[in-house]
């Protein structure tokens, strides 16, 4: 941005100014020069509207005139500068003989640059006193004349994103279903609402040749237009693959392919893929990186887990299919993360856990949809703006739910995925004892041996010890979050807290030799402990939060699956 | 279930033991060193038994607590023995090999038998 105030002071006068608006930073000042051509000539035009033409003037960050004018205390003689720079030799070859630098609040915004004075006798010291007296004056106007100036801009540049927002949701509201499936013993609703910024969340059904119906939800990574492109695009590829291929897997696999040829290189778009064939409830599905559906069932909320990279990353990716069968009285929640990732005031998340909860509670899919809305309404407050998309597309199968321990229960053990429990327990010391026995509560029916038992309680306890110590301080009032699941027949425990970050231990081993010498602490055993009592531990971040994730594969279980096929 | 930690002081011809019961975390730090100061100064033993058969828990804590007594019956000269540990904590001190320095028995009764006649 470029600016000028209209008024010149008096004949052979210029002001070099400052830019405003977005261009500040840079640290240069950039502005125009008036060459000093017929001097003789006077009073043409009107005061105050004289425009400037003539050759630009930028003086780059480094140049030492920058600094020079900056600090000096008034009218500076161009003509006698010794200083090495180049606008101050462009200065000179513009005829300026005398720059008085026009400083508001520190800040050099501006030269008032004169060529020779017209009775060729040199500025006077009276002259100078004017002259550094208008710049006292002049600086603060001027700056006042950027600041419209750059208000101007802002309000131009607004005016542009708000036109690129419509256009990224007229995009996107043309390729979102304008019906829902008419399935008999199915009941499918959806909802969708853009952020005011239109993240690039997709959702649509497609029926395949079989009769068999895809659901598909996905987002796209940036907003905006250029979200809202990809998100079309993805649509039109997923569109043409679906009833060639019909497997879920197949589809991403091939999406995937297409979408990293064309893709910008850093988006991507998390997807899941749902086929539903209507007459048994059976489904398969695949995932590429979309956060994961749940179901109510009749034994609790279960989570349908499949993994897979997001579409396009990386081509030559492979998608894992899973089955599953939904049963009478069954519900299932398709969602976006602009549900499960949606921050209250005091950044705290949503979360998973919160929706799983909700899922288990609602008595249909609509009514699914309305308490998400509900409950994010009040999580979030008054006076929240939406941060992403938010998409929920629910599918249930009509009925009453299937009564736990009968017939039907028994075939789905080997499917029995789904939250055990979740709590919280408060940062004191010695609460981890509460911690493992509710755990070890939880997990009576999950197939442990009680040596597995054992460990998973060590291993819970010494979590949920380091998550009090070191994630929350021991600050009384910040919980410490539990949750149990099976997954895939595996228990998994996590324990997420405050902290933000690692555990605050040391990650050496302990080594016990060194401990009986002294050389190292008696302490230090706990992460190392975990380690030892499950299969896996993992830790991850998010924001604030920092989860640790024990598993472990019980051993009757893993019998089971070898000896049943 | 939360029950505090208690140690009780034996002494046998041969050595001490010290009963523990309750819990071993960070709280049991002044119970534990307490009974093993005080056993020290008054018996001066050659051999500390420490028998878990009454403790319901131990807390990477209580191992750091044991390491602990561990280094001062190593610098005393003093053999330290286990007895009456769970599957899961004589597999704990396996893991950490507290049991390399630490003699483990199964039960309380045939260390006091070896504490109290000639053998040994």
């Amino acid at each position: 941005m470029l600016s000028n105030p209209g008024s010149t002071p008096g004949r052979n006068t210029e002001m070099t100014t400052a830019p405003s608006g977005s261009g500040t930073k840079g640290g240069g000042v950039r502005g125009w020069l008036k060459l000093p051509k017929r001097p003789s000539s006077t009073q043409e035009g009107p005061a105050g509207a004289v425009t400037v033409s003539g050759p630009s003037l930028e003086i780059s960050p480094e140049d030492p005139a920058l600094a020079y004018f900056q600090s000096s205390s008034g009218a500076v003689d161009i003509s006698k500068l010794e200083l090495d720079s180049p606008a101050v030799n462009q200065m000179r070859e513009a005829g300026i003989v005398v720059a008085v630098p026009l400083i508001s609040s520190g800040e050099l915004i501006g030269l008032l640059n004169l060529g020779p004075r017209l009775s060729e006798a040199g500025y006077s010291s009276d002259d100078r006193q004017l002259l550094e007296s208008l710049a006292g004056y002049a600086a603060p106007a001027m700056r006042v004349g950027q600041l419209v100036d750059q208000q101007a801009f802002e309000a131009r540049n607004r005016e542009r994103l708000d036109q690129e927002l419509k256009v990224a949701q007229l995009i996107q509201q043309q390729f979102l279903p304008s019906s829902l499936p008419d399935l008999p013993s199915w009941h499918v609703a959806a909802f969708y609402r853009p952020a005011r910024t239109v993240g690039g969340d997709f959702y649509d059904f497609i029926t395949l040749p079989d009769e068999r119906v895809m659901l598909v939800v996905g987002d796209v990574t940036d907003k905006g237009v250029p979200a809202a492109l990809v998100m079309a695009s993805t649509h039109s590829l997923l569109r043409s693959a679906a009833p060639r291929l019909t497997s879920p897997g197949k589809v991403l696999a091939q999406v995937n392919e297409l979408l990293c040829e064309d893709i910008p290189a850093h988006m991507f778009v998390t997807c899941l893929i749902l086929v539903l064939d209507p007459a048994n409830g059976k489904v398969e599905y695949a995932n590429a990186g979309h956060d994961l559906p749940y179901v109510r069932t009749s034994d609790g909320v279960v989570e349908l887990r499949a993994t897979g990279m997001p579409l396009g990353l990386m081509p030559g990716m492979a998608y894992e299919e899973k089955q599953y069968e939904l049963r009478p009285g069954d519900c299932l929640l398709l969602h976006s993360d602009g549900l499960a990732e949606a921050h209250n005031p005091t950044r705290e998340m949503f979360g998973f856990p919160r929706v799983a909860e909700l899922v288990g509670r609602a008595e249909s899919g609509e009514a699914l949809i309305d308490l998400c809305l509900s409950e994010l309404d009040r999580f979030t407050g008054p006076h929240h703006q939406q941060e992403d998309d938010i998409t929920l597309v629910t599918l249930q199968r009509t009925g009453s739910l299937v009564a736990p321990g009968g017939p039907a229960f028994a075939a789905r053990e080997d499917h029995l995925d789904g939250l055990l429990t979740e709590f919280e327990v408060a940062s004191r010391e010695g609460n981890e004892r509460e911690a493992l026995s509710r755990v070890a509560d939880a997990v009576t029916d999950a197939g442990l041996s009680s040596d597995q038992l054992e460990r998973l309680k060590t291993a819970v306890a010494e979590t949920t010890m380091n998550a009090i110590e070191h994630g929350n301080r021991g600050k009384a009032d910040i919980p410490v979050r539990i949750s149990v699941r099976l997954i895939e027949g595996d228990v998994v425990v996590e324990v997420t807290d405050e902290g933000g970050g690692a555990m605050g231990e040391v990650t050496a081993d302990p080594d016990i030799d060194l401990k009986l010498e002294g050389l190292q602490t008696p302490r230090g055993w706990g992460l190392f402990l975990i380690r030892n009592m499950v299969d896996e531990m993992q830790e991850s971040t998010d924001g604030g939060r920092h989860t640790v994730r024990l598993k472990i594969r019980p051993e009757a279980n893993s019998d089971v699956r070898r000896s049943d096929p | 279930m939360n029950a505090p930690f208690h140690a009780e002081i034996r002494a046998l011809p041969k050595g001490i033991v010290l009963e523990l019961s309750g819990e071993i975390d960070g709280s049991a730090a002044d119970g534990l060193l307490g009974a093993y100061g005080q056993a020290v100064a008054e018996h001066d033993p050659g051999t500390v038994v420490l028998d878990f058969t009454n403790v319901d828990y131990i807390n990477s804590s209580g191992i750091a607590l044991i390491v602990s007594v561990l280094a001062r019956s190593r610098a005393d000269k003093r053999k330290v023995m286990a007895s009456g540990l769970s599957d899961h904590y004589r597999e704990i001190f396996e893991i950490t090999r507290l049991s390399d320095f630490i003699d483990i028995r199964s039960d309380l009764a045939s260390v006091e038998t070896e504490l109290s006649d000639g053998i040994g």
